[in-house]
């Protein structure tokens, strides 16, 4: 690996952890909070690829254990990431991998749909498969129930696919970093 | 001593360097030339950062690009942006780093630390973030941080453009001690003034190469 | 630096091992999960609550563990009680609740430093599969310098937008914010390999 992938790997990790900073948006009427921190995952897999992007999201997971307070809300160590919703958390990093391997693939025609479609088959069917599959084990539900619980949040889930697609086909025309490797 | 042999440089549809021929042997020279005039390219071959599509460059007879190990320990690179330069958290963190590449033992890293922060007052700042320093103290950590691996040249890259009139002045008198050979590429024209040589590029080619007081009015009738 | 969450102090928790306490963070874990009985881990909850007095935290810090899950934890106990009975609830919140505040507490006890030994420790037999713990340091120090830098260019970037009126827009704020940083990471890598990184 470059020197300058590793970079590129600690910045798209730094960059997650600096998402966590921005206050979260709570939606109205269900009154679900929404954080921009998620937002780094696909933007790591999207303009990373599948490896830089998924070891980024690996790396910000590591600081994490490591005790330091990077998650939204100046949350972190082993508390938050094996509570209920770990499994979202532990699944960013394959959420980034997937949505990486997707958009490589795509690169030479990438466009809004296949990119979109990229970015949410991998920031929200693989991440939810994951996250409530831990939650149907960690409150003994049936996978269902954990989905129907999970519904909420999809709205903010879906804002962020639509700003992470417009980010990456605006970062690709001015600074394109998969065709180079891949 | 520094040799360029008919050195080209081609980008994709750009030539960035056209056969670039000389020896540069004073300790110190000022580089200047309008923003894409290949200056930057230039200093960039002397450490093998860019590669010649062209011709060879020899730096005490070491080619950057062949002996890269052993050119870069001898080669000194100071960017603009301190920022981009600074890799640790920590000021004497970051001073190890380039010494811990070297295998150096731990006690010659913390004497050579030690000093060269006692020599930037910057001692009070060992232990500190990185980030919390202001621009000139950055600026001295990017330059101590380059000056702890003891290179026989040191290349900086527009190292005042950032800093105010303060810090600039500290960074040119940081400069003036040194008593390595210096190669400074500047917009700051009186930075260069007191040098030994300046050189002016203008379209990848040097056109002007001469001492300071020459080029430098030449370059301002050639800017007028 | 950013500061870690650890707390100092001087208990047996304090001075055992980082690696030891995550190994038996997994046992607790794996443990709670194999006994599915809800006086057992209740058990092993008040044995953690006893851990946390042992290693001088008070109630406030044993409560800020499990608040951020509050409301969670009492929807599972109440969609239990309405699919089975109280037991199979307490059950479920016992079990989060130990294995949450277990972790919580190897975290409050360990040092990010001794964390970060550690962790070097256990990536060394992993050497011959490619990974490079000097690169792994150097990516983990990268990311502390980055957080700050970073957040400064956020702003940056937020006032100037906001002198155009587009401060609502995230966009207008994550692309320039994403090209300046990869501008700034490719200087970066050169600064490295300058310093004679390889």
């Amino acid at each position: 690996m470059k020197t300058k992938d590793i970079v590129y790997i600690a910045l798209f990790a730094a960059l997650t952890a600096v998402l966590g900073l921005f206050p979260p948006i709570t939606l109205p009427i269900t009154g679900v909070p929404v954080t921009a921190q998620s937002l780094g995952p696909m933007l790591a897999g999207a303009i990373l690829g599948a490896r830089r992007g998924g070891l980024s999201i690996v790396l910000f997971l590591v600081l994490v254990a490591l005790g330091l307070p990077l998650l939204s809300g100046g949350r972190g160590g082993f508390g938050v990431m094996v509570g209920v919703t770990g499994g979202f958390i532990f699944g960013w990093a394959i959420s980034a991998f997937v949505i990486g391997l997707l958009i490589e693939k795509f690169w030479n025609r990438l466009n809004v749909v296949n990119a979109a479609v990229s970015i949410a088959f991998g920031g929200i069917v693989v991440l939810y498969a994951i996250g409530n599959a831990w939650v149907a084990v960690a409150a003994d539900i049936s996978y269902w129930q954990a989905t129907v619980g999970a519904a909420p949040f999809l709205i903010g889930d879906a804002i962020k696919v639509a700003i992470a697609t417009a980010a990456c086909l605006a970062v690709r025309r001015s600074y394109p970093l998969i065709s180079k490797s891949a | 001593m520094i040799r360029f042999e008919n050195v080209s440089v081609q980008f994709d549809a750009r030539r960035a360097l056209e056969d670039i021929d000389l020896t540069l042997s004073q300790k110190r020279i000022g580089i200047i030339g309008a923003n894409g005039s290949g200056k930057s390219t230039f200093v960039r071959l002397l450490n093998g950062l860019q590669t010649a599509t062209s011709g060879r460059v020899l730096i005490d007879d070491l080619d950057p690009v062949k002996d890269g190990r052993k050119v870069r320990r001898h080669v000194g690179f100071v960017f603009q942006n301190p920022d981009n330069q600074i890799v640790y958290p920590v000021v004497e963190e970051d001073l190890a780093f380039g010494l811990k590449a070297l295998k150096l033992p731990k006690d010659e890293i913390n004497r050579r630390i030690d000093e060269i922060l006692a020599r930037y007052d910057l001692s009070d700042f060992k232990t500190h973030p990185s980030h919390l320093l202001s621009g000139g103290q950055k600026q001295l950590l990017a330059i101590s941080g380059v000056l702890v691996m003891e290179p026989r040249y040191i290349v900086l890259d527009e190292p005042t453009t950032l800093l105010d009139l303060r810090n600039r002045n500290r960074v040119e008198h940081a400069i003036a001690d040194l008593d390595q050979t210096v190669i400074t590429v500047s917009h700051d024209l009186d930075l260069i003034a007191g040098y030994d040589r300046v050189l002016v590029f203008e379209n990848g080619r040097i056109v002007i190469d001469d001492i300071p007081a020459n080029a430098i009015s030449k370059y301002r009738e050639m800017m007028a | 630096m950013i500061a870690g969450l650890y707390r100092d102090g001087n208990s047996v928790l304090h001075r055992a091992q980082a690696g030891a306490k995550i190994l038996a963070m997994v046992a607790l874990g794996t443990g709670v999960f194999l006994i599915p009985d809800w006086p057992v881990v209740s058990l092993v909850l008040v044995s953690v609550i006893v851990l946390y007095r042992i290693s001088g935290f008070g109630w406030a810090t044993m409560t800020a563990q499990i608040k951020p899950m509050f409301w969670l934890l009492a929807i599972f106990f109440a969609v239990q009680l309405w699919l089975n009975d109280w037991q199979a609830g307490l059950l479920v919140i016992t079990r989060i609740a130990a294995i949450v505040m277990f972790a919580s507490l190897v975290t409050l006890t360990t040092k990010t430093s001794d964390m970060l030994a550690s962790l070097e420790r256990a990536m060394r037999p992993l050497k011959p599969l490619g990974v490079n713990p000097e690169k792994v340091s150097l990516a983990i120090s990268m990311v502390l310098r980055f957080i700050p830098v970073i957040a400064t260019v956020a702003s940056e970037i937020r006032d100037a937008q906001r002198a155009r009126g587009l401060d609502r827009s995230i966009l207008a704020m994550i692309v320039p914010l994403i090209i300046r940083t990869l501008k700034m990471a490719d200087d970066v890598a050169d600064a490295i390999e300058a310093r004679s990184f390889d």
